[in-house]
């Protein structure tokens, strides 16, 4: 693949005796977009203070083109920084805001005006140039946090939730320019997010972190269809995880029946967790199903609906832009690639992982139907 | 909303007409009238004569004021990068001295200074020639700047304290070390504490007359000794101490709207 460019190496960060990171790996190549996703407090901004400067690993390096820069400080970084809260400079305007860099690098008055307009243009504000920040609004504000950052060029940019405040409308326009800015320039990105699709859309790499843990690193594909735990799944759009067995290679029981699937590598009969997406739950008449169930509830939801089907031991989520009626019996059918088999983590002995996996719990979530909500 | 809230603020306005309002009118009303108690400017005209004692008590306080602005802003820097900790225990030791009264304080400063004091003792211990430093200009101004360096500090600090921590990080982020950032994100968002700071530093500075007399031994006469004198002592004269109150303090507010002045215009000039 491309030229590795930074590279975080058994990093941890504790603040006050309590680990936020906990040895994270990590490689982040050239001209890659890579995207941090985890839910709140799980230590993505501190993976991303690690990479600016701002704080230094308690343990661990941090690499910048095979050299280690755990102590270089932040203005000797080849890297700009889009931060959580903004941060822009409350005694200059908008224009002096983006010009800040500019300046410091002592670019020339022409290019200077030019590069300056240029970036507000991109991210649409345009004629703004004059304003007092504090005269602007929370997504403008933060639009010129993205200028001010795009505008030096940097080798790789740092985004923490850059388009936090955004409406959905601009957020996505937003998304498509820092996608187009990241390819036509060649920057490499460093992304935080907690929204999902906003990862899934924008990102070649995706890092799934939780309680100051890597959980998973893949492609976007990668990652949806094949997460590697149940959190990971959980986490990455909305699942029916249930428990089963994997008697073999390709066969798999769980919901009281047999399945054939494509998982390989399990030991035989090893306990296990299956997440199989709503949108993969085909309905059919009851008797043309593997399992049958009464339709619980329908939501619509704008391209599809959602559906409830009670079945034996377990209550489905499914996606269907057709929508049988509440308390119809319907037929349930899986195709054996949609079955995502994956190690149960609260079978794996006590270590690394085993602090996130407390969390888990699968079990309640099944219960009360809601396992789709915790995005 | 305004108008049901309006009578809160009874008890203020009457404390202000009371103890603000009828006081002023009162230093007007003696500063234009005579002896007689008629009509008169002849008070100001009088002031023609001290006009030596309004330059050095400006002079003083100025040259007070920029000593404790040179002493007080780098400690104000220093301390807001410093531990909360550390920050806190010199602070206590900044304030502490504000705890005594101040006549005491000046009193030590007359032992210390004095021509057989403690500093001329050390001196002579080392083998150097001794300084004649008590009842001179130079005296009040060490005391001036001895009771006043806190009223610097504290308000540059706070502002410095109030800087977005992110908003400095942000400039280290875009290329800016520890000077550039001083200097163009630090010391312009500096700048309302440094202008409270030397309103609170020149305003006692000017019309102090404890620091004077003691320290200056009556030879140094500041206003603040003037209109003492004019009140309490023998010259009683209320009329003229009245016209020299108003003048000063006239004085002290243009220089204060002056400096509001500059202290915009500076932040207009870094805005471009
Ligand atoms: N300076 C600090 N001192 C103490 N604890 C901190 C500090 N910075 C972060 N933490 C803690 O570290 C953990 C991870 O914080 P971090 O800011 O990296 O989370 P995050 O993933 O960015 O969350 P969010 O999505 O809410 O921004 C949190 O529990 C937080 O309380
Ligand atoms: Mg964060």
């Amino acid at each position: 693949m491309k030229k590795e460019l930074i590279r975080l190496v058994d990093c941890s960060m504790a603040f006050d005796g309590e680990i936020v990171l906990n040895a994270i790996n990590l490689t982040i190549h050239d001209k890659e977009f890579l995207t941090l996703l985890g839910p709140s407090g799980c230590g993505k901004t501190t993976t991303l203070r690690i990479i600016g400067g701002f704080e230094t690993p308690t343990a661990g390096d941090v690499f910048f083109d095979g050299e280690r820069i755990n102590h270089v400080p932040p203005h000797r970084r080849r890297v700009n920084t889009v931060f959580q809260k903004y941060a822009l400079f409350p005694h200059f305007n908008v224009f002096e805001n983006v010009a800040f860099g500019l300046r410091i690098a002592k670019t020339a008055e022409p290019e200077l005006e030019e590069r300056v307009h240029g970036a507000l243009d991109l991210v649409g504000l345009k004629g703004y140039h004059r304003r007092r920040v504090h005269q602007l609004s929370g997504g403008q504000q933060q639009r010129v946090a993205i200028a001010r950052a795009i505008v030096n060029r940097p080798q790789v940019l740092l985004l923490d939730e850059p388009l936090g405040a955004l409406d959905l409308k601009l957020r996505k326009e937003m998304q498509h320019e820092l996608k187009d800015i990241q390819q036509q320039v060649g920057i490499t990105f460093v992304y935080v997010t907690h929204d999902q699709e906003e990862a899934l859309t924008m990102s070649d790499a995706v890092v799934v972190m939780n309680h100051g843990n890597i959980q998973q690193i893949g492609t976007p594909v990668d990652i949806y269809n094949e997460p590697i735990n149940a959190f990971v799944a959980d986490f990455i759009g909305e699942s029916n995880l249930i428990k089963g067995v994997m008697h073999r290679d390709y066969l798999v029981s769980f919901a009281g029946r047999r399945f054939e699937c494509v998982d390989t590598g399990f030991d035989p009969d090893q306990p296990v967790d299956v997440v199989v997406r709503p949108e993969d739950v085909k309905m059919s008449a009851p008797q043309d199903g593997q399992l049958r169930g009464t339709v619980n509830s329908v939501t619509f939801k704008g391209v599809f609906y959602e559906i409830y089907v009670d079945s034996p031991g377990f209550e489905w989520m499914i996606h269907s832009t057709t929508a049988p009626k509440a308390g119809d019996e319907v037929g349930l059918n899986l195709n054996p690639e949609d079955i995502h088999v994956m190690d149960r983590p609260d079978l794996f002995p006590e270590g690394a992982e085993a602090m996130t996996m407390e969390e888990l719990d699968p079990e309640p979530k099944f219960e009360d139907g809601e396992n789709g909500d915790q995005t | 909303m305004k108008r049901r809230g309006g009578w809160l603020a009874g008890p203020y306005v009457v404390w202000m007409v009371l103890f603000t309002v009828i006081p002023m009118m009162l230093v007007v009303y003696f500063a234009f009238t005579g002896e007689d108690g008629r009509l008169t400017a002849g008070n100001f005209a009088r002031l023609l004569d001290y006009g030596a004692v309004f330059g050095r008590s400006l002079g003083l306080a100025a040259i007070s004021t920029a000593v404790c602005l040179l002493i007080g802003y780098p400690l104000a820097y220093v301390l807001s990068r410093e531990s909360e900790a550390v920050r806190k225990s010199a602070m206590l030791l900044i304030m502490l001295p504000m705890w005594v009264n101040m006549l005491l304080r000046t009193y030590a400063w007359m032992s210390i200074l004095e021509n057989t004091g403690l500093l001329n003792q050390l001196l002579s211990a080392v083998g150097l020639p001794t300084l004649r430093i008590i009842n001179t200009s130079a005296a009040v101004a060490i005391g001036m700047v001895y009771n006043y360096l806190p009223f610097m500090i504290l308000p540059v600090l706070t502002v410095m304290l109030k800087i977005d921590k992110p908003v400095i990080e942000a400039a280290q982020d875009l290329g800016g070390n520890q000077a550039t950032v001083f200097k163009r994100v630090i010391f312009p968002l500096s700048l309302p504490g440094v202008l409270s700071g030397i309103t609170m530093v020149f305003v006692p500075s000017v019309s102090t007359f404890i620091i004077s007399r003691l320290l200056g031994g009556g030879k140094t006469l500041l206003l603040g000794d003037l209109i003492e004198m004019q009140f309490l002592g023998n010259t009683y004269n209320p009329h003229l101490g009245s016209s020299i109150s108003l003048v000063m303090m006239i004085i002290v507010l243009i220089s204060m709207a002056l400096m509001n002045r500059f202290g915009e215009g500076e932040e207009e000039v870094v805005v471009l």
